[in-house]
């Protein structure tokens, strides 16, 4: 057993021996940096353009990212941070881990004028409620029709206290009903069938088949029309509004390599990094592309208002959001 | 003997000190936050948890109990198929199980409709469906070691089949039921995706759900240590009864024949028989059909499901292996010692990972090694630790019980004859123990196969599980090379099991 042991060190050892060229260790959610996601694409384009290796971290998610970094403080070996959303830009300023980014804000491509100057956007996309046209021929026109509809079309929802669509969707519900929000999800309740971990269960449960809508992006039916080649999975334009993700990425201040952790956030905004995101990120470019995006995306809906809380808002009234909406269900 | 002491300490030092390294940390942060959080919602949470577990437990020994006496009493073609099959649950990832039941009694399932599956009884269901089967096998190695004597002592004395029972297979059962009956508890305590996926809402929300919003969405140590302690001390006084309810166990002294059941020869007690296997096929096979049936043509042979499997093989192998050395120790220690609270420690130390979520254990490892080493390069190392920890429980169940009955036979036989050290592992205990050993090393590899919470604490871009793929695969809109993933996993199990089955049989007949 401890030749074994000892095995595994040394083997782990050979693995973390230093490399000669300057590194730039990059935290990402997972699915970026998975053989599906944009991340190895774009580690090849950058190090075209500088004598340097990316390293990619990819944690969970957005969030676990986040975590990591205030669990490590000083002593994170991150560079920079790539797969925040606005929902989390105030808190990750407010580990004061972060500088300022300098690129030029006017780049980003967002549906809002950009302003922050720690973050800078990569991609975005609204929420939507995806509909299986198969089953469902008048799906709701507006967040409120959702809510007031038949109990008997269920919908599936993610946990907002897991995941970072089922917070989307619960600051949605905020932004158009305030204070009566705890009504409206009361409303709501019936045709939840569920609330699910993640994503991925949610949208698992909805191909499967078990409920004709779930809350997703306004991109997921491009992915369906580009990969699957079907335009059976539909979003529904609601009339209220939708509510935005932007991702965005931030450097360390504290990084000994911030220097090229300016020039990667710069990068990010020109098509060598924004053209991989459409399809294999399956949002939409933040920056400018050199080529057009795929027929699809120009199917997708584009909601004809945005809804979004400033990440102050969202700083600090999320838990207790989270908790109002907590004490509402769980009665 | 001081070899033997400082083999114990080593291994509850190691447990211990893992579980220290994990707790220690967010206790402090905690600490430092000024404890918070007990709110109205945490005694609905706790009394939650508690009735699901209870309930869960309850309808999974309660159906076990006539199912795997059937099982010992009966032998039909496909017996040794059924018992293959029983142990695939334990490798399926929570979301696959689920999927796998929905496809039976969702909306879109086959059965859709007879059955509420979202809401209570779905959470039920699902839990007996992974449950059921694990309190079979762990009771069958009970019934297996019954001698023959018994039952023809019994035959001979003219036994009814309720004598039978009462006499011969009750007595030798009841002592492995607490620790059996807590197992199951403790797992369903623990339970995330199959509560929140089939709960419904935030009505049905475990310790463990607030546990990891906590570490998670609020990063609020404070809290979490809060719901950890409240945790720990539930489940501390949930085994501590149960541990009062363990009696001692009953040796026989032991020939190789074979055994023949006298039985059990009545038209009612076949029909009994055959309606508990039957009761507890159509809750089992139904769900990994489903799975199968969903995934066998989406298997998409890549590189990153070779790389998959190669990880996952490669970590369940190093983490089965820890965990049945340090089972093993620690189990043979406990089989021996005098002290109550000794063995009450051991029985705790083993039980950590059920009774201290992994989420709590790896933050606090993370807390504590982050300032001394870059983590991400031990990737691999913590997820073989926390999986190998992750299966002791599963090791100690079928361990335990063996090891007191070989002991109570051999200690003072062999003592007298002066056998100890290597000579008696390779000529007493290997030989006595290994149906045991081999299904606790099973059943430790396949925890680990499907482990998902280590590796998603843990895991990274190039240090993928077969689970961990599924995720993926989901993660990125490939519902079916996920379903497809399953099947592999599933099957890989399945594999692994025979070939242990194949392995035992032949030095049965040798």
């Amino acid at each position: 057993m401890s030749k074994l042991f000892a095995a595994l060190l040394a083997l782990m050892a050979s693995m973390s021996l230093a490399q000669a060229k300057e590194t730039l260790t990059i935290y990402t959610y997972e699915s970026f940096v998975s053989e599906w996601g944009p991340g190895a694409k774009i580690k090849e384009s950058f190090e075209k353009t500088c004598d340097c290796t990316i390293e990619w971290v990819g944690l969970g998610d957005g969030v676990a990212a986040l975590n990591r970094l205030k669990l490590e403080g000083a002593n994170t070996k991150a560079d920079v941070v790539l797969g925040l959303d606005t929902s989390l830009t105030a808190e990750a300023t407010a580990t004061h881990l972060f500088g300022k980014h300098g690129v030029d804000k006017s780049q980003a491509m967002t549906p809002q004028p950009w302003t922050d100057d720690y973050f800078m956007p990569f991609d975005y996309a609204h929420f939507a409620v995806i509909y299986d046209t198969e089953k469902m021929k008048s799906p709701p026109k507006s967040l409120d029709e959702l809510v007031n509809g038949d109990p008997a079309q269920k919908i599936v929802l993610e946990d907002p206290r897991s995941s970072t669509p089922g917070l989307g969707f619960l600051l949605w519900m905020k932004s158009v009903y305030g204070d009566k929000a705890a009504d409206a999800w009361k409303k709501l309740q019936p045709r939840v069938l569920t609330f699910t971990p993640g994503w991925s269960e949610a949208y698992g449960l909805f191909t499967k088949g078990e409920v004709p809508m779930v809350l997703s992006y306004t991109t997921s039916p491009a992915y369906h029309m580009v990969a699957e080649n079907t335009s059976r999975y539909q979003a529904a334009a609601f009339s209220e509004g939708h509510y935005l993700q932007i991702e965005v990425a931030g450097l360390i201040e504290a990084s000994p390599h911030k220097a090229l952790a300016q020039k990667f956030l710069a990068f990010m905004m020109t098509p060598a990094f924004q053209d991989f995101i459409p399809t294999n990120n399956w949002m939409l470019p933040a920056g400018k592309t050199g080529e057009p995006l795929p027929d699809a995306f120009s199917k997708i809906v584009v909601p004809t208002k945005t809804l979004l809380f400033t990440p102050d808002e969202v700083f600090k009234n999320r838990r207790a959001w989270v908790d109002e909406w907590l004490n509402t269900l769980s009665k | 003997m001081t070899f033997a002491n400082f083999r114990i300490a080593t291994a509850l030092g190691l447990v211990l000190g893992a579980v220290a390294c994990g707790f220690v940390p967010l206790l402090w942060l905690g600490y430092a936050n000024g404890f918070s959080g007990f709110d109205a919602y945490l005694p609905r949470v706790v009394a939650f948890t508690l009735k699901q577990a209870l309930l869960s437990t309850i309808l999974s020994v309660a159906l076990a109990l006539p199912v795997s006496l059937a099982l010992a009493r009966r032998d039909f073609p496909g017996r040794q198929l059924l018992l293959r099959l029983f142990s695939v649950p334990l490798a399926l990832p929570a979301i696959i199980a689920v999927l796998g039941i929905l496809g039976i009694y969702g909306n879109s399932g086959m059965l859709g409709g007879i059955f509420p599956v979202y809401g209570l009884p779905g959470i039920l269901l699902a839990h007996v469906f992974f449950n059921l089967p694990l309190a079979v096998r762990l009771m069958m190695t009970r019934l297996e070691t019954i001698p023959a004597e018994s039952f023809r002592l019994g035959a001979q004395l003219g036994f009814t089949g309720n004598q039978v029972f009462r006499f011969i297979e009750w007595p030798q059962l009841v002592p492995a039921m607490s620790g059996i009956a807590s197992l199951i508890f403790l797992l369903c305590t623990a339970s995330f995706a199959v509560v929140l996926v089939l709960g419904g809402g935030p009505q049905a929300t475990t310790l463990e759900v607030a546990i990891y919003q906590s570490l998670r969405l609020d990063f609020d140590p404070a809290r979490a240590s809060i719901l950890a302690l409240a945790q720990l001390a539930t489940c501390t006084i949930l085994v501590l009864v149960a541990g009062q309810f363990a009696t001692k166990i009953q040796v026989f002294p032991r020939t190789l024949a074979k055994v023949t059941r006298c039985d059990g020869k009545s038209t009612l007690s076949r029909m009994l028989d055959a309606c508990s296997i039957a009761l507890a096929v159509l809750i089992v096979l139904p769900p990994i059909a489903s799975v199968i049936v969903t995934g066998i043509t989406k298997i998409q042979p890549d590189q990153s499901l070779l790389r998959a499997t190669l990880t996952s093989l490669a970590i369940g192998t190093c983490a089965a292996a820890i965990g049945l050395a340090l089972g093993w120790v620690l189990a043979s220690s406990a089989a021996r010692c005098t002290s109550k609270t000794l063995r009450t420690a051991i029985t705790l130390a083993c039980l950590a990972t059920l009774v201290m979520p992994p989420a709590v254990l790896a933050t606090g490892w993370f807390v504590t090694l982050s300032p001394i080493t870059d983590v991400n390069h031990y990737a691999m190392l913590l997820v073989i630790i926390l999986n190998a920890m992750m299966a002791l429980p599963f090791v100690w169940s079928p361990l335990y019980p063996a090891i007191i009955d070989a002991s109570r036979r051999h200690d003072r036989l062999s003592a007298s004859l002066g056998i100890a050290g290597l000579a008696r592992l390779r000529l007493i205990d290997l030989p006595t123990l290994r149906k045991p050993l081999a299904l606790a090393f099973l059943m430790a590899g396949i925890v680990s196969l499907g482990d998902l919470s280590a590796i998603s604490l843990f895991g990274s871009d190039n240090l993928v599980t077969l689970p961990a793929l599924i995720m993926r695969q989901m993660g990125h809109y490939r519902m079916d090379a996920a379903a497809g993933t399953a099947v592999v996993l599933a099957a890989f199990c399945f594999g692994l099991i025979t070939l242990a089955q194949y392995w035992s049989a032949e030095r049965d007949n040798a």
